[in-house]
């Protein structure tokens, strides 16, 4: 489900590294949260964006949320499909759906990401909890 | 982690596992565990428009007010007109506080000239019926029903064509905000050609304990018009387009009906009510905020709770805010004034609204947003 080359964040981008370009989009768990995606904002190529600010929005039909970067750069290029259809956020979030590529300024910020297997495991450790939330008497 | 106080569990419709067997995203909604979505809001929302779709909205509240007193205490509470209401007919209404404002709205289904069927918000059933019973000075026997119903709407333009299918009453001759008791699926009930959506349709109250047999029969019966399962989600973005107020957004404490632009349900004339002299009052001297449509112009939503700017001064905020997803705007409702007087803007004025810090403009437009052909 989750590709393994790739990088994860717990507010649920992800990030693949190629030298010290990381290309950033949100994952398909939160895509799903989201639900029918209508609108992201996103910023501009030579735009500075800091490790765990926010870099842009994701507007869904019920409910809008932040997008916050994984790294700290400078912004080398945006997808610009996203804007005439911001739905392949929802039908190809890891792959055609990518949000922006950064330019790292220290590669070592993405040593405290989490790995596929260790996004997946974290994944299921928060949904058994809203679990056993839910089923509290 | 969770922690083992002040965590209430959450209350099930009838047909939770029947919503959880269709894939459906599950939310805490009033303290009740509903689904959201199923196949997604866009998807849900378009099919209430040119199809039809099937909500489980069995979280609703019933009150039943009956005896010889029932008339009297129905229209002390509510803000309608209930001595118009033939038998089988119902109306709009609101449970009123003596500020002005409104305890809930709901629907009054009249079932006998001393019989009163009241469908209310689950989110303030018990909180009506304590108002109720405490200004019950009539000795009218008023019992709070709620476990007692499930209530399904189907919602859309072929709503008529699918129950139709599954009784024996002729609902296509039911008249809109009019109800029959019928058999829907050999299960008997209360079949009312009313909604929440904007759409011709019908919400029918029956007994819980046949929810999934009631379900699966419509779920078949409308197989050939394309109905699907639909959730809170499109139920909210659906009454939106329609203009219809939700409590808690357009509705509160805070707000008298006249500010709501519910003047078609206040009935100043029918006698003393609660809340009649304040709203009395009010019409003679203004109301303090005046409620707006309006659609953005760029493509960023406006969402509830941001503020809405003229000029350079701040005018009100957002109560309801959101993509319509059939008529592909964003659209939202606000309570604009100044200096604690309602402001009046026309269709077609310039507002903004600000996202995120920023100002986006929005044009001012006539509600309902939406309004079906009949």
């Amino acid at each position: 489900m989750y590709p393994p080359e790739l990088l994860y964040t717990k507010d649920h981008e992800w990030i693949r590294l190629d030298e010290d370009i990381g290309t950033i989009g949100i994952t398909d768990h939160a895509q799903k949260e989201l639900g029918d995606i209508v609108f992201v904002e996103l910023p501009k190529r030579g735009d500075q964006v800091t490790a765990h600010e926010a870099l842009g929005t994701v507007e869904s039909v019920k409910a809008v949320s932040e997008i916050y970067s994984p790294v700290t750069g400078e912004i080398t290029s945006v997808n610009s499909r996203i804007n005439d259809r911001p739905e392949l956020v929802n039908e190809d979030p890891h792959g055609e759906a990518w949000l922006v590529k950064v330019q790292l300024k220290d590669r070592r910020e993405t040593d405290n990401l989490m790995t596929a297997d260790q996004y997946e495991a974290y994944l299921e450790g928060s949904a058994s909890a809203s679990a056993a939330e839910a089923s509290k008497g | 982690m969770a922690t083992a106080t002040g965590q209430q569990a959450l209350k099930r419709t009838a047909l939770n596992a029947v919503h959880r067997a269709l894939g459906a995203r599950m939310v805490d909604f009033a303290g009740w565990e509903m689904p959201v979505e199923y196949s997604g809001i866009t998807d849900e929302h378009i099919a209430v428009r040119t199809r039809a779709g099937i909500f489980d909205v069995s979280h609703m509240g019933e009150i039943d007010v009956r005896g010889p007193g029932a008339l009297a205490l129905v229209q002390h509470v509510t803000s309608n007109d209930a001595s118009h209401l033939k038998i089988g007919q119902a109306h709009y209404s609101a449970l009123m506080y003596s500020s002005g404002s409104a305890v809930d709205d709901c629907l009054v289904h009249r079932f006998g000239d001393d019989h009163f069927f009241l469908c209310v918000n689950a989110s303030n059933s018990d909180k009506d019926f304590a108002w109720i019973t405490e200004h019950n000075r009539f000795n009218a026997d008023a019992r709070n029903v709620s476990a007692e119903f499930s209530q399904l709407a189907v919602q859309g333009p072929q709503a008529v064509a699918i129950v139709k299918k599954l009784t024996d009453a002729d609902p296509g001759s039911l008249k809109y905000y009019w109800f029959t008791h019928a058999a829907v699926a050999g299960v008997s009930g209360i079949l009312a050609r009313t909604g929440y959506t904007g759409e011709d349709g019908f919400e029918f109250y029956f007994a819980p304990e046949k929810s999934e047999h009631v379900w699966n029969a419509l779920m078949e019966a409308g197989k050939p018009e394309g109905m699907i399962p639909a959730g809170l989600g499109a139920r909210n973005t659906l009454r939106l387009e329609a203009g219809m107020a939700l409590y808690g957004h357009e509705l509160d404490e805070e707000t008298t009906l006249l500010e709501a632009n519910l003047g078609w349900i206040t009935k100043l004339d029918k006698g003393e009510f609660l809340g009649r002299d304040a709203l009395a009052r009010q019409k003679e001297q203004g109301t303090r905020k005046g409620l707006i449509g309006f659609e953005m112009i760029d493509r960023a939503p406006a969402r509830d709770g941001y503020p809405v700017w003229s000029g350079n001064e701040q005018i009100g905020r957002v109560t309801s805010g959101s993509p319509a997803p059939f008529l592909k705007k964003n659209i939202g409702i606000a309570y604009v004034s100044r200096n604690g007087r309602a402001i009046t803007l026309d269709p077609g004025q310039d507002i903004e609204i600000e996202i995120r810090g920023r100002r986006a403009p929005a044009r001012v437009v006539a509600l309902p947003f939406y309004k079906r052909r009949r």
